[in-house]
């Protein structure tokens, strides 16, 4: 942690390429379909020429930028631009719809920005010790936390409990066709080749969000959004004093999203719920989750850039990737010749330090870089005409679904599984639910098999499921979340009642 | 008289260029090397390693993208269907690709796809955390006899290299040890270091990428790995076990017999660089080289062996 690192990641070159990174990013992670996954592979032959530590901040910036960049869509179109966005729906969408797509954009940013700071921070200060966060965690906490995320369709489906309750059953259930990634048996395919690749999270994201977006906008006469006296530019003084007056709800979503990107199974998408999940259990009575509350989107967007530092720790300091894109900065990292894995840290400490310290200038280039994309994101979806945004967007989520593996198959599904959730919409089931199941199934399904075989091997099922600590907490939380809303809204009538 | 000249002129250059092309095949271009899984794994590090040195020796770019899904399943169904001029080529694995079409319908066969070039094996190893009671083989292998079932081992998938590794070594000693699979041997070697489990049926390469904070018991290799002299094979420890999860390019089938052989002489030619092999060999994998013409005979031999192993431990019929 010397000067020299901090001033050799000054350099106008690694500058111009966190900058880079950070526009880059931006961009690609606003386009639904394209992953920050997907810009760092098709980067990295770029940065094999450079050198390391170059190579790493271009990575990283990108990174950084496409977690951030997924917001626009989520908030202006209700289609996450990257998984890590889901949760940035629930209040972004709402906002932009009455007016507030410009607030709701500037909030993101600066939600982000504190969140890749304190990610970024941790893993300055803390990565050796937070590293063990990633080992402490077995198939049996997974289990639970993949249960804990599932509760939260509890709290999204509010007086339709049972609707909410189907929708994520059938989201787990669509979760297990085709090959089981670790059991490898075939499942539920009807001897169709198609499904053998089963229902992907980003295709189905595409699906189910952004068709059935479209298909009203056809539908109905009104504008996208609405706009109230023209178009201002983005709010950002307003945004800041949001954001300034949530401090405790950015930095529990930001530690929150820096956790659980240290654990390798889990990701953006998870640690957003979660926080999302946390600032709506902690909501004051004023609050509207749901229905464009800013916290919301700030919980969600300070969690998934937090995930950038946080999933770096693991993977910087046991070569274990926190999060996929860290698994394609591993695999770059070989390719130029570092050793990764333990002795990382202390053989290449001035290309992990440089590293750092350029994932932080990036954070914060992303201040200016993100409000002014966004700026520009928000004029162009709410000025141009709905005649020129429908063929465009439609076209974009087609080209989006394809690019995830060159498979025109996946893009019949995609639209196929828009079309149901237009359709099943209309008897008040949403999308969310489903695709929380079909995101959650996967990590559910896998730790209960691996515990249940460890369990079963050691002779103690009860104590696999039931008897480690942090196993516990984990279930703690998740009654809490199931059972306080019950509570409340039963303590509620009852006054309501005694008033009368 | 001229016309007919011209004529003949023509059907003889015609003639020329047609049976230029078809002796010489050439790239146009850059080419697609497919890779059916995720980036980040073997298969991908593996094929980002060959990506500057396909430049260098043959002047274009080899440009790598991901075709993910159903374990492989989903790009090898489609390897056939893709153009066969030598443009487009794709990762294959072992067993993968005779466990998987031995299972159900999966889209293609084993003897469908145009293999060309294995090129590496990531050889079987039985890791365990730097801490752990086991300091050696021997000490796994009497705690797994003393205790039927209680050492759990993590590995990657079911049905995998490393499962069917397991069901040998648990067959060739008599002990029961209890298998655990994860999504990948990221997730597998996470659970080691964690201890979820008690040992690890791994690669070579996780002793590579984790150094000390592990120790490998013994490797599946006719000889020890350059990286790890200290390490024994299976074979001195009188075990005979060799083999691991292999890695190899196949070309659609309609691809010409001399794309065919063009291909498997240039990426003979780059297994044969010397610090290509360097390259391998400090990323903990180890080289291997049957190219087109052998690869008839490998592919039966290892063929008849999975099917074997895979039958007896019921993961087949």
């Amino acid at each position: 942690m010397e000067i020299g690192q901090f001033l050799s990641a000054m350099t106008p070159l690694n500058l111009g390429l966190a900058l880079f990174g950070v526009i880059a990013g931006t961009i690609v992670g606003s386009i639904p379909g394209l992953t920050a996954t997907m810009a760092l592979a098709i980067l990295v032959p770029i940065t094999f020429s450079m050198e390391p530590a170059s190579a790493l901040i271009l990575l990283g910036a990108i990174y950084t930028g496409a977690i951030y960049g997924g917001a626009y869509a989520a908030i202006l179109l209700n289609t996450p631009g990257t998984p890590s966005a889901i949760a940035t729906t629930f209040d972004g969408y709402p906002m932009a719809k009455r007016g507030d797509g410009d607030l709701a954009v500037a909030l993101a940013c600066f939600a982000s920005v504190v969140g890749g700071m304190v990610g970024a921070l941790a893993l300055l200060f803390l990565a050796p010790p937070l590293s063990k966060v990633a080992l402490a965690f077995g198939p049996i906490e997974y289990f639970w936390l993949s249960i804990f995320g599932l509760s939260l369709i509890a709290s999204l489906s509010e007086g339709n409990l049972a609707k909410g309750l189907a929708g994520g059953a059938f989201g787990m259930i669509l979760s297990t066709v085709g090959v089981a990634e670790i059991s490898a048996d075939i499942r539920l395919t009807f001897g169709s080749q198609t499904l053998i690749g089963g229902f992907g999270v980003v295709g189905a994201l595409i699906g189910l969000y952004c068709i059935p977006v479209l298909i009203d906008l056809v539908a109905v006469p009104d504008r996208h959004l609405k706009v109230e006296g023209g178009v201002r530019s983005v709010r950002i003084g307003e945004a800041f004093g949001i954001a300034m007056k949530s401090k405790f709800n950015l930095f529990r979503s930001s530690v929150i999203g820096t956790l659980v990107g240290i654990l390798p199974g889990a990701g953006g998408s998870v640690a957003g719920l979660v926080a999302y999940s946390e600032a709506k259990r902690t909501a004051k009575p004023h609050q509207k989750f749901g229905e464009g509350e800013p916290d919301g989107i700030m919980a969600t967007e300070s969690a998934n850039n937090a995930t950038v530092g946080g999933g770096f720790i693991p993977t910087l300091v046991l070569g274990i990737p926190g999060t996929p894109p860290d698994a394609i900065v591993l695999g770059a990292l070989l390719i130029q010749g570092v050793r990764t894995g333990p002795a990382m840290f202390t053989q290449s400490g001035s290309i992990v330090y440089t590293f750092i310290y350029g994932l932080i200038i990036a954070t914060i280039l992303m201040l200016p870089a993100g409000l002014l994309i966004g700026r520009y994101a928000y004029k162009s979806i709410v000025t141009i005409p709905k005649a020129v945004l429908v063929p465009t967007v439609g076209f974009m989520t087609i080209i989006g679904t394809f690019a995830i593996r060159n498979s025109i198959s996946d893009v019949v599904i995609m639209i196929c599984l828009g079309i149901f959730g237009w359709v099943v919409a209309r008897f008040g089931f949403k999308a969310s639910p489903i695709v929380l199941g079909l995101i959650l199934g996967p990590i559910a399904e896998q730790g209960f098999v691996q515990g249940w075989t460890i369990g079963s091997a050691i002779n103690d099922l009860p104590g696999m499921f039931f008897g480690r600590p942090i196993s516990q907490a984990i279930l703690a939380f998740t009654l809490i979340t199931l059972i306080l809303p019950l509570v409340l809204s039963r303590r509620q009538r009852k006054s309501a009642m005694e008033a009368d | 008289m001229l016309r007919r000249s011209i004529l003949k002129a023509g059907a003889a250059m015609a003639l020329t260029m047609t049976f230029g092309t078809s002796a010489q095949a050439e790239l146009n271009g850059p080419v697609n090397y497919v890779i059916p899984f995720g980036p980040g794994g073997e298969s991908d590090i593996s094929a980002r390693l060959q990506q500057p040195f396909f430049k260098d020796k043959f002047g274009q770019d080899m440009v790598v993208n991901y075709q993910p899904g159903g374990g492989g399943a989903v790009g090898w169904a489609s390897l056939n269907g893709l153009n066969g001029d030598g443009q487009t080529i794709m990762g294959i694995n072992l067993p993968h690709i005779v466990i998987k079409p031995a299972q159900k319908e999966v889209g293609f066969t084993t003897d469908g796809l145009n293999a060309f070039y294995m090129f590496h094996f990531t050889p079987d190893a039985i890791v365990v955390p730097a801490d752990s009671a086991y300091q050696t083989l021997a000490d796994l292998v009497a705690d797994a006899k003393a205790n039927p079932g209680q050492v759990t081992m993590s590995g990657s998938g079911k049905a995998s290299a490393n499962h069917l590794a397991q069901i040998k070594f648990d067959k060739m000693t008599g002990a029961l040890t209890t298998y655990v699979p994860f999504k990948g041997t990221g997730a597998s070697t996470t659970a080691l270091l964690g201890n979820q489990v008690k040992a690890q049926w791994g690669y070579t390469t996780v002793g590579a990428k984790q150094g000390e904070a592990v120790r490998m018991l013994a490797v599946a290799m006719e000889e020890r790995h350059p990286l790890f002299p200290d390490v024994p094979t299976f074979k001195e420890l009188g075990y005979d076990m060799v083999g691991g999860a292999y890695r190899g390019i196949a070309l659609p089938n309609t691809a010409s017999a001399e794309t065919t052989q063009m291909w498997s002489d240039m990426i003979g030619e780059i297994n044969a660089d010397p610090a290509f092999r360097q390259q391998m060999l400090d990323g903990g994998f180890a080289l291997l080289d049957v190219d087109a013409a052998g690869m008839a005979d490998f592919m039966a031999a290892r063929t008849v062996e999975y099917l074997n192993d895979a039958r007896e431990a019921g993961l087949i019929e």
